[in-house]
């Protein structure tokens, strides 16, 4: 398995190496060495347009996380790559050629589903040799491939038992290996860990994580889970309403997300956001959120900041910090409000400029509600966008 | 026809005790339900009030409104003819005498035949077991097309065959016989079958389309990426899971089509009438003197067959109506 | 765009015979019959166009009107009379019964049996001379009357009955389902504000079971339009025309009377009735459940 599976795919850096990388050229040459290229896309139930214009280039070998709230189309692109539903308008290209109108068997992909989706009569073994025995493979070479995907994922003991006999977990593993016989060089997971304990879900995550580092090959993986997302992916997609809204590597779209969708939407405590307006002082440009102004020299603004304009400053729970006040951050005080303790760490509730504030300190806090604090954190880190807009300034 | 209860894919309400996946383990689950709900109603079962009594009253008379015929039936045709005229009609029988079955089964007349209701019996027969086999087929390869397949126009396909299941036989029947005979099938075996494939269609596609559409679609997507193709999907994914719908098809096609007399009237021909339409000859169109014991014996032996499938079967019966008792 | 098109698939070739199927045996034969009734047929379908005179044939027929008329009131006394015994039944099992389940067993077995079996056996009953009417007045009630099926008044009350035995236990059954899914919570929450059973099973069961209940009532509507056998086999329309039926009616005109003119007008006449009744049904009931349920 893994010998065939290297060979199929080009030989590329590491996984990890790519975030840093310029994606490859403009609309022309699109695709060109890309392994999964999605052209203006367009997929429409009925009078209802699901997904819109939407182009998305992942290079061979790419770990790519599709990230969003529920029913915001992940699943509807992926089948759309799949060639599990019919497309209104665009294309579709894989591995070089283009599979828009092809069958879903020969796109060269393989796919693991939410619902494992195993065939419930058959046992494992035959689960994961069905696709071969369909494709008239020889038998030696169906009983070779699963064997391999079987010790891969450690199903020995289990190809003659039934899915029903299976707990969660060995459900999933069989619904990859199912997956992995085909020999594909595209695999497609629609959020395979949902369906899975929070112990199993970590299990799993990291078995996956390897199981890609060993095989190299090109994943689009859908999930809603930011954890999932932020630990396995080289690339995120984020999107929203059948829009891709922000697709880079994960440490980018934590650090600068390009619009306060995507600030809101990657973070747990969720970042905080204030209104507030720009203004241009002696020392640089500033905040004024109310009554509070916080200098933003250190910020590092994404476009020419308009004075006087309107905006969302946002700051993550994490990036401050109370106690000493380092050189360049800036500072204030506010009254407690609520603690809430969750082990690891503890959330502080407190408020700024009138809005409520969230903090997330170390789990031995003594901190109290009522008492006064002083917090303070760098304007480098945080968020600014544009109240019109929403984008990010 | 419960539309509502078994058609859509959102979780099932009303009829959910019928719904057909969690089979066996709803049965089960059932009596444990019900003494819980019993409880939290507060009223003690064993305590006799008044309306408890009047309860029990109601049930006794219902319960004999229901059984009274069905023993008057029994009865009677163990009777002779000279009791019958003498006594009551819920008196016993002086002595278990089986005459009237015998010849009801082997020598009563339906007009010039005096062969008795075995004759329909074994048409019955020959009728139901292919038109059974072939409506299944055409429904659950119909229903599985619907449900899975986007194909453009199944939705109007499907609404006709709706709409059809609920009109009277009456208009489709003269143009259908001189269909019939222009193809020279008219009073054939085939002619009855074919026609008991077309009347079943709507309401088996019913019942296959909505089993299938409460199964995962991931299940068929997983199959298509796997390579399979209409027939090895339909074959070696849905078929084997199909196994209580199959139950319940099997159930309504054998009863529908046993119990059907319009049709076998009209299209089966005089060679291969029904056990229903021998049995309505035999009592209603006898010359000389009526024999009551053999009439009821030969009205047994007609019912025979769908009571057995009813009480062998049992609960699935009941889901069998729940699935679409569109029946005519 | 290069690439190629769609190819039309499998399915789509598979759903081309059953397509032939509706299109031939339902719309096709459907239309046949309306064009005949158009037309001076007599024991062949001929070409000789007469308008709408089979309608005013078949209106200044009293045998029709009877026939309608009688499929009115059977149909009411018939789904009401079912509804009601059904739905009754139903609350009573729900009750925990003993014998619940061969309680259960008893209601719903005439279901099973055809309307030529059902008809036949209550033809037995109402005998005038050996069945229950001779065995109550053997017991002293003279005046005592059970003739229905060949009375000219109650002929069409012996399809009611015979009608209630058999397709009660089919509504006891739909609703003892609904019954049975109805949330544990509202008894108890009824149990907590006070309220008694039977105004719960009134005002809060019933709303509740409206789709059950009007799939009852579009099952026991079909056996009325269809309402052929048991006719056939209980009263045979008679006595005269008193427990005829619009079924019936056609029947006769078509094979026995030679009159497809007349017979094909009736039945079209069957065909609009149902129609107006059953396309908004279906309609409302299933057409907007499918948008929300999607298929695939
Ligand atoms: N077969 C269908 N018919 C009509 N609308 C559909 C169909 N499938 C999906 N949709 C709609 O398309 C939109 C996107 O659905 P999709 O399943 O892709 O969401 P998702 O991002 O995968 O959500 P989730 O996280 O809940 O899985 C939703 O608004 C959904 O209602
Ligand atoms: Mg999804």
């Amino acid at each position: 398995m893994i010998a065939e599976a290297t060979t199929h795919s080009t030989p590329r850096p590491g996984a990890g190496d790519h975030s840093g990388k310029a994606r490859p050229g403009g609309a022309m040459a699109a695709g060109e060495d890309s392994s999964v290229s999605v052209r203006d896309l367009d997929i429409a139930f009925g009078a209802h347009k699901v997904i819109a214009g939407l182009d998305l280039e992942i290079s061979p070998g790419e770990f790519l996380v599709l990230l969003g709230p529920s029913g915001c189309g992940k699943s509807t692109l992926l089948n759309a790559i799949a060639g599990l539903l019919d497309i209104s308008d665009g294309e579709i290209w894989i591995d070089g050629k283009n599979v828009t109108w092809a069958e879903p068997k020969d796109r060269g992909i393989g796919m693991v589903f939410q619902s494992y989706a195993l065939y419930p009569r058959m046992s494992v073994e035959k689960n994961l040799s069905f696709g071969l025995r369909i494709a008239g493979l020889p038998k030696s070479e169906i009983e070779a491939r699963v064997k391999r995907v079987a010790d891969l994922l450690q199903l020995d003991g289990l190809m003659r038992r039934r899915p029903s006999e299976l707990s969660g977990g060995q459900r999933q593993r069989v619904a990859i290996g199912r997956a992995l016989v085909r020999n594909v060089d595209v695999f497609l997971f629609d959020e395979p860990l949902s369906n899975l304990d929070a112990k199993l879900r970590n299990e799993l995550r990291v078995e996956i994580k390897k199981l890609h580092q060993r095989l190299g090959n090109t994943m689009i993986y859908v999930t809603h889970d930011q954890v999932e997302a932020m630990t396995l992916a080289d690339r995120i997609a984020v999107m929203r309403g059948g829009v891709i809204q922000q697709l880079g590597a994960p440490k980018d779209i934590y650090r600068r997300p390009v619009n306060r969708f995507v600030a809101g939407f990657i973070g747990s405590p969720g970042m905080n956001f204030f209104d507030g307006a720009l203004r241009s002082g002696a020392d640089g440009p500033a905040a004024e959120l109310g009554d509070v102004r916080v200098p933003l020299s250190r910020y590092d603004f994404a476009r020419p900041p308009k004075a006087d304009g309107a905006v969302v400053f946002g700051i993550r729970p994490e990036h401050i910090g109370l106690g000493e006040v380092p050189e360049g951050h800036f500072a204030c005080e506010g009254t407690v409000d609520l603690v809430e303790a969750m082990g690891a760490d503890t959330i502080v509730w407190t408020s700024l400029a009138g809005a409520p504030l969230t903090i997330r300190t170390d789990g031995e806090t003594e901190i109290r509600p009522g008492e006064t604090i002083r917090f303070s954190f760098d304007p480098a880190n945080a968020c600014v966008f544009d109240t019109a807009t929403d984008l990010r300034l | 026809m419960s539309i509502d209860a078994t058609s859509s894919r959102e979780p099932p309400k009303g009829a959910s005790a019928l719904a057909f996946r969690s089979g066996s383990a709803d049965d089960r689950a059932t009596p444990s339900r019900h003494r819980e709900r019993s409880a939290t109603r507060g009223r003690k079962p064993r305590r006799l009030t008044i309306g408890r009594i009047g309860l029990y009253g109601f049930v006794a008379v219902a319960a004999a409104f229901f059984l009274l015929p069905a023993v008057v039936m029994v009865l009677t045709s163990l009777k002779t003819m000279p009791e019958i005229r003498e006594g009551s009609i819920f008196a016993l029988p002086e002595s278990f005498d089986l005459t009237a079955w015998i010849k009801a089964w082997s020598s009563a007349c339906t007009g010039l035949d005096c062969e008795g209701i075995r004759v329909g019996f074994w048409n019955s027969v020959v009728i139901t077991v292919p038109s059974t086999i072939a409506s299944i087929a055409a429904g659950a390869i119909l229903g599985y097309a619907l449900s899975f397949w986007r194909v453009k126009g199944a939705d109007v396909l499907f609404a006709i065959l709706l709409l059809g299941a609920f009109l009277p036989y009456q208009i489709f029947l003269y143009p259908m016989v001189r269909a019939f005979s222009m193809v020279g099938l008219y009073n054939t075996l085939a002619c009855i079958v074919i026609v008991h494939v077309i009347f079943g269609l709507p309401i088996m596609t019913l019942i296959f389309r909505n089993f299938y559409a409460g199964l995962p679609v991931e299940l068929f997507n997983a199959a298509r990426v796997d390579g399979g193709g209409f027939f090895r999907i339909f074959w070696n994914v849905m078929l084997p899971m199909s196994t209580p719908i199959l139950i319940v098809a099997a159930i309504l096609q054998i009863t529908n089509i046993w119990n059907d007399f319009i049709l076998g009237l009209v299209f089966a021909g005089r060679e291969n009438l029904p056990m229903t339409v021998q049995l309505n000859n035999v009592v209603n169109s006898t010359y000389g003197e009526r024999e009551y014991n053999l009439n009821m014996a030969a009205t047994i032996l007609t019912a025979a067959v769908p009571l057995l499938v009813y009480f062998v079967s049992g609960r699935w019966f009941v889901r069998g109506i729940a699935a679409g008792a569109v029946k005519g | 765009m290069t690439a190629p098109r769609k190819r039309p698939s499998t399915a789509s070739l598979m759903l081309v015979p059953f397509w032939l199927v509706v299109l031939v045996a339902y719309v096709g034969t459907m239309l046949w019959t309306v064009q005949i009734s158009f037309t001076a047929s007599k024991l062949l379908p001929v070409d000789v166009y007469v308008g709408f005179d089979q309608y005013h044939r078949l209106f200044s027929s009293t045998r029709w009107l009877v026939s309608m008329q009688n499929a009115v009131i059977f149909g009411v006394l018939f789904i009401t009379g079912a509804l009601v015994l059904g739905f009754l039944l139903a609350v009573v099992l729900d009750q925990k019964v003993r014998f619940e389940n061969t309680l259960r067993t008893v209601f719903l077995y005439p279901y099973a049996m055809s309307f030529i079996v059902t008809g036949l056996i209550w033809q037995w009953l109402m005998n005038p001379g050996l069945g229950i009417q001779k065995a109550v007045r053997d017991w002293g009630f003279e005046s005592f009357s059970f003739a229905w099926a060949v009375d000219r008044d109650m002929a069409l009350y012996a399809l009611v009955l015979a009608g209630l035995w058999q397709a009660s236990g089919l509504v006891m059954a739909l609703m003892l389902a609904g019954l049975r899914g109805v949330d544990e919570e509202i008894w108890k929450a009824s149990r907590i504000d006070g309220i008694p059973a039977w105004r719960v099973y009134l005002f809060v069961v019933v709303p509740m079971l409206r789709p059950l209940i009007l799939t009852a009532v579009v099952l026991l509507s079909i056996s009325v339009v269809k309402a052929f056998d048991l006719v056939v086999a209980l009263t045979n329309g008679g006595p005269g025309i008193s427990s005829d039926m619009p079924a019936k009616f056609v029947m006769d005109n078509l094979f026995t009377r030679q009159n497809i003119g007349l017979a094909t007008a009736a039945a079209t006449v069957m065909l609009i009735t149902v129609a107006a009744v059953l396309v908004p049904w279906i309609y409302s009931e299933y057409f907007r459940k499918v948008r929300a349920g999607a298929a695939t």
